[in-house]
């Protein structure tokens, strides 16, 4: 049995919402695991019956070889940090820290030096005397990750921790996270909806949809093989294009081009996924692309434009191309790197 | 220009206010430093007297009553033990019923609250007599623990602290619980030092509802020990001086618990923001 097992596990809400799917799950003892899905899927329903704020409908959760189902959260020895931290606003920076600890009955030296050396480590050291109050987002966000790492508890559970910060400084906590994590070597869950948030702090990461878990694996099995078209749209930026086509005898055909030798048996109506990254320019490629807009990002551009009946299908270009509005690219794919998908199931075929 | 113009009119205005107010208690503290003959013959006083300590210290001292046996000082304790009492109790059990109302898994807590609320319709004299009775058979009556308890539940109270409790956010409770704080610690550790601020507004607000009084310690005391300022009041006889000094005097008690615990409730207020 692995660290944290999930067997079968389904939530309903009182209202009658089912937010978990029978989901099972096996995270081991120092892995960094990631749900990623859109919001509303069920992301935060699955941590919080993790961490005992919601009763679990069906299924066991075992942490540590230890059946968790019944057991009060104060006893679970889990730390969450919360999307808006839920700092003590009563108390200062420091007594945020120490409380859990004076909760467990541990010693007034012992919580002192855990608490200075979370505080450091943090590098909150500063501000152990002010109220949090008087802290800025980054430092809020700082005691709540301290509040959490001096328990030195089993797991920690992460909610969405960045989604208040600005963009910069969301960069900034989500390297110092992973490499806090990878410090201290606590097992850990973060909920995100952020897909690069996702793929840059995960081990491994669970994408959801609809409360079900469409696929889990590493980041980069993930991208390179998804299994279904949600996964494929979800992960990976900018986003997939996707095309209408239709599969006959292993020969692709979509608008206005074919391609041939399909390692596939399937037959039918399919949508054709290609990445924007995937795209070569060459002479009499298979795909016209009449541009209409160019993002220059500095490394590279990000080319969107028109395929007869199809907007908006995107194209990365090097960024030292010149590419205007009006301009008619000759794209190929690269080698074998396409997705098929059966049309009504969103399976993929390829 | 015309800001200031309004801006003076309006304090114009409100000094007007403040006249209005001010200038009968004046008048009364004025007058209850004369002599009675003053008062008698020339109507009552705008400026001071020379009588303040003798008229004063008579009326703390004097033992009145039908049985001789009361003095104003006692009165004064009386009260204050009285509205001390309702203050502490009724912010206890309210605070309590609050957090029962919000944070316990009560089906019908919301139908509870409104049945809680409700009695702030049914006024104390409509219960008057059944409470009289439990008291009299309890053999409660003149008593201090008569005097206080039947009047220390606050609706009002209770509806204040509960709407406070909503606005306090499930990730703070959340977090305590994952802290390893059971129900009883997030009440002590968090709910009351959050609620600071209202629990000293609430105190000044009941204890002046304790303080004011009047036809409840009328019926739960026979004995003359247990008469408060307010009964005194209306039992006062006497000179006309004497009277005022007993009005001026009973003013304070109020407006010194105010004064001193203010203080708090503002720092509260702003500390907390
Ligand atoms: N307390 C609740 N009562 C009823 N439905 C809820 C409750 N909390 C969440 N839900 C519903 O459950 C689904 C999943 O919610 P949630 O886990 O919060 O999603 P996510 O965190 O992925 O955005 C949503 O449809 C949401 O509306
Ligand atoms: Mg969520």
């Amino acid at each position: 049995m692995s660290f944290l097992d999930l067997k079968n596990v389904t939530k309903i809400y009182p209202n009658g919402t089912k937010a978990v799917h029978e989901t099972s799950l096996s995270i081991n003892e120092g892995e960094f695991m990631v749900f990623v899905g859109p919001s509303g899927c069920g992301k935060s329903t699955l941590l919080r019956m993790v961490a005992g704020l919601e009763d679990i409908t069906e299924g066991d959760i075992n942490l540590d070889g230890q059946l968790i189902n019944e057991v009060d959260p104060s006893e679970r020895d889990v730390a969450m940090v919360f999307q808006n931290y839920a700092l003590y606003p009563h108390m200062n920076v420091y007594n945020n820290l120490a409380y859990g600890l004076k909760n467990r009955g541990i010693d007034k030296e012992t919580i002192e030096q855990k608490v200075n050396d979370a505080a450091k480590l943090l590098q909150i050291s500063d501000f152990l005397q002010r109220k949090p109050s008087m802290l800025s987002g980054g430092q809020r966000q700082r005691v709540a990750m301290g509040r959490a790492i001096v328990r030195n508890p089993k797991i920690f559970l992460f909610d969405e921790p960045l989604s208040n910060l600005d963009a910069k400084l969301r960069i900034q906590m989500r390297l110092e996270i992973k490499k806090l994590q990878q410090k201290v070597g606590v097992t850990s869950i973060f909920v995100t909806h952020d897909q690069v948030e996702a793929m840059t702090l995960a081990d491994r990461l669970a994408v959801i949809n609809d409360g079900i878990i469409e696929q889990l694996g590493t980041p980069i099995e993930i991208y390179n093989n998804p299994k279904s078209l949600f996964v494929a749209g979800f992960i990976g930026s900018p986003q997939m294009n996707f095309l209408d086509a239709n599969l006959n005898n292993k020969t692709l055909s979509a608008e206005n081009f074919e391609i041939k030798n399909i390692e596939s048996d399937y037959n039918g109506e399919v949508t054709l996924g290609i990445r924007p990254e995937h795209l070569i320019e060459t002479e009499n490629g298979l795909i016209n692309l009449k541009v209409e807009l160019v993002e220059q990002l500095g490394s590279d551009n990000l080319v969107y434009g028109q395929i007869k009946n199809i907007k908006d299908f995107c194209y990365r270009s090097p960024g030292n191309q010149t590419i205007k509005k009006g301009d008619n690219l000759s794209l190929n794919i690269e080698e074998n790197k396409y997705y098929i998908f059966d049309k009504s199931t969103g399976k993929r075929v390829n | 220009m015309t800001r200031l113009i309004t801006s003076g009119f309006s304090h114009f205005i409100l000094f007007i206010g403040i006249l209005i107010m001010i200038v009968p208690v004046w008048m009364i503290f004025a007058s209850s430093t004369h002599s009675g003959l003053t008062i008698n013959t020339q109507g009552l006083q705008m400026f001071l007297g020379d009588s303040f300590y003798e008229n004063y210290l008579r009326v703390l001292l004097y033992k009145g009553g039908f049985f001789k046996e009361i003095t104003a000082l006692k009165m004064f304790l009386n009260s204050f033990i009285m509205a001390t009492g309702v203050a502490i109790l009724s912010v206890i059990t309210s605070l309590m019923a609050a957090y029962a109302l919000v944070y316990f898994r009560t089906k019908y807590a919301t139908l509870l609250f409104w049945m809680i609320f409700v009695t702030i319709l049914v006024p104390l004299e409509l219960r008057i007599f059944p409470t009289y009775s439990v008291m009299a058979e309890l053999n409660l009556v003149n008593s201090y623990f008569g005097l206080i308890v039947p009047i220390s539940a606050s609706a009002i109270a209770t509806l204040f602290f509960r709407q406070f409790y909503k606005t306090v956010p499930d990730e703070l409770l959340e977090s305590a619980k994952l802290d390893g704080a059971n129900t009883w610690r997030f009440f002590i550790d968090f709910l009351l030092p959050l609620s600071k601020t209202m629990i000293v507004a609430m105190l000044i607000f009941m204890f002046v509802f304790g303080y004011n009084q009047y036809l409840w310690p009328l019926l739960v005391t026979s004995s003359e020990q247990y008469w408060t300022v307010v009964m005194g009041l209306k039992m006062m006889s006497g000179s006309i001086v004497h009277r005022f000094a007993f009005v001026m005097m009973s003013m304070v008690p109020p407006i010194l618990i105010i004064i001193v615990l203010q203080k708090h409730f503002i720092k509260g207020v702003f500390q907390d923001k």
